[in-house]
């Protein structure tokens, strides 16, 4: 993986489009009956959702399942904006997600830079180390993380989601095959005109790797936006929690008030959809790029 | 997570070609861990360091409720665990859980990336509709699948009965919640596998469709005898990825079943949370986690060993 955008190939067309072939024409129809179908089944949840969300409580309570509303309405997202504490986890969320999203950018790029284009003694030693960090399964630490940032007074504050989520190895991998795959005069001739390693890192390469910042910005937010576990033993007063968090005490206070409940499931998919709906390629191709190779 | 590190080793290229050797070797010396210190800093105080920190409460008798690591205990937290009921059966639910979404996350990914591979118009439309509810916080799946699972006057529950069939009590019966989980869990997170099948599907030559179509050959035996077999190492690749992300699994479970009903669905990791967090037995809880993390290092160890006989 030379580069994070990979241009998607031109003109590529469906394959096996053979017009004079009617098995390949009504196989193609079948394709598209077929997909069509599970496309529907997959909306149906999303649907349902923003359905029920927008029906008045007592028209839920007599009649659960049906789709027809004779009365829709915007209360329950009234209700939950102004009564519930969203807008408060909404910029938490925001927060978090944003503060360790540009952390990891800067921190792992250096790193990323260090491990690819500086020949350091003990560089082996540092490659290994952080490739130990990709068998580590977060889930397995919550117990030693847990005591330490009781330890720390961090408990209920941004830095106890911020600091464990900065340092991920695979966001350094990302940015060291990125700078690997660079034409080494960029640094040699830099060097020669007495440029300090730092200035080759922040002023040639840190430019040139738009792509991989971006992958790891925009899947470190999305991360961060939807961890839930850590948040959810760390952020347990109601002020400092995050949107997934906060959710899942709502579901407690509203009981079977089932339009606000799913007003506020609604609302907390919003950004992330739209954040989706805007870097669609980035994210669909960072996926393919890093995941695959 | 497979990314790989294609600069040539330390001292591949001897003598450096713009600054004297040793000077030179010094200072790169210097930069490079000068550049590392932030992202070894963090990560040291906040991954390697914890991770060691475990392995060693893990060897006590910790408790949340007083400082410190408590009493050695040696080996007692482990032979607690491997011969607790609870700890196996949640360890079992984890592995069930596994069992019951990876084959279709691979298999219908598959599917639904060779069906959209295949359509010329509107590509984009299934691409989204099939990958958006990924990007959602699992709690939103959460609350709006509990609503559908709503027995007897949920959307499941009225579908069912409208074609006749009896409507279990999806989460409330211990024989169906870890299927219902399944089911939200496979809605929820089959886009990421889709995404990886388009690309595999992306570097398939076209010019093998048009010379086996040529050949005579149908839609049919060209996806079984081409798509398939050509797309077997992005096939490796989603199974291992997705049976490692089963293995992993808290959140879904903990958010519709809690667990239950009667500790039914616990999976291995809500177990360690109970008994570190609300029986406040820390040291007990880090060994039940290292035990937990060899399996995740021994399914790793052999997608490794796999990725490396085909490499």
């Amino acid at each position: 993986m030379a580069t994070l955008t990979v241009p998607e190939a031109p003109t590529r067309r469906a394959p096996a489009k053979a017009p004079t072939d009617p098995r390949h024409r009504a196989f193609t129809v079948l394709c598209v009956v077929v997909l069509v179908i599970l496309a529907a089944l997959w909306l149906v949840p999303m649907l349902w959702a923003v359905d029920t969300s927008i029906r008045p409580e007592s028209e839920i309570t007599t009649s659960p399942a049906t789709w027809w509303t004779s009365h829709p309405s915007l209360d329950a997202y009234r209700q939950v904006l102004s009564a519930g504490r969203m807008p408060v986890w909404y910029l938490n969320s925001f927060l978090v997600a944003l503060l360790t999203a540009v952390f990891a950018v800067v921190v792992c790029s250096m790193a990323g830079f260090a491990v690819a284009r500086v020949r350091f003694r003990g560089r082996r030693i540092v490659t290994g180390l952080v490739l130990a960090g990709l068998l580590i399964p977060p889930q397995t630490l919550i117990m030693p993380q847990f005591q330490e940032f009781a330890g720390l007074h961090l408990l209920n504050t941004y830095w106890a989601l911020i600091l464990p989520s900065v340092p991920t190895s695979v966001a350094v991998f990302v940015f060291a095959s990125f700078f690997s795959g660079l034409p080494g005069e960029l640094a040699e001739s830099a060097r020669i005109d007495g440029a300090g390693w730092f200035r080759v890192y922040s002023r040639i390469f840190l430019p040139l790797c738009k792509p991989a910042a971006s992958a790891v910005f925009i899947f470190t937010f999305v991360w961060s936006w939807n961890n839930f576990l850590w948040p959810l033993l760390t952020m347990t007063s109601t002020e400092v929690m995050t949107i997934p968090v906060g959710l899942n005490v709502v579901q407690d206070s509203y009981g079977i008030r089932y339009a606000q409940v799913m007003a506020s499931a609604v609302l907390g998919a919003l950004p992330l959809f739209a954040v989706f709906l805007i870097f669609q390629r980035r994210i669909v191709e960072g996926i393919a790029n890093t995941g695959i190779k | 997570m497979t990314s790989t590190v294609a600069a040539p080793p330390a001292g591949a290229l001897p003598g450096v070609k713009d600054e004297p050797r040793a000077a030179g070797a010094i200072g790169q010396t210097r930069a490079g861990w000068g550049l590392l210190t932030p992202f070894l800093v963090l990560y040291l105080a906040f991954l390697i360091g914890p991770a060691v920190y475990g392995l060693v409460m893990s060897f006590f008798d910790g408790s949340s409720v007083r400082s410190g690591l408590g009493p050695f205990a040696g080996l007692d937290n482990y032979t607690e665990a491997l011969t607790s009921g609870d700890f196996w059966s949640s360890m079992w639910h984890t592995v069930l859980f596994t069992i019951l979404t990876t084959p279709p996350l691979v298999i219908v990914a598959l599917l639904l990336a060779m069906l959209t591979d295949r359509i010329r118009r509107g590509k984009w439309f299934f691409r989204l509709v099939f990958f958006a509810p990924y990007v959602m916080p699992v709690t939103c799946v959460g609350l709006v699948f509990t609503w559908m699972y709503v027995p007897q006057t949920g959307l499941f529950a009225s579908w069912l009965s409208a074609l006749g069939l009896p409507a279990p009590a999806w989460l409330a019966d211990p024989n169906w919640a870890m299927i219902a989980v399944a089911l939200m869990t496979v809605w929820w997170t089959i886009g990421f596998n889709f995404v990886l099948y388009l690309a595999g599907l992306q570097d398939i030559p076209r010019e093998l469709y048009e010379a086996s179509a040529v050949d005579g050959a149908g839609p049919g035996a060209q996806w079984w005898r081409i798509t398939v077999p050509l797309l077997s190492r992005t096939t490796v690749l989603v199974t291992m990825l997705q049976i490692i992300a089963s293995l992993k699994v808290f959140d879904q479970i903990y958010l519709l079943t809690a667990g239950g009903p009667n500790y039914s669905t616990r999976p291995v990791i809500e177990y360690i949370y109970d008994v570190g967090f609300t029986d406040f037995r820390t040291g007990y809880g880090a060994a039940a986690s290292m035990l937990y993390f060899v399996v995740i290092l021994a399914v790793s160890a052999v997608w490794f060993a796999i990725s490396r006989r085909r490499a």
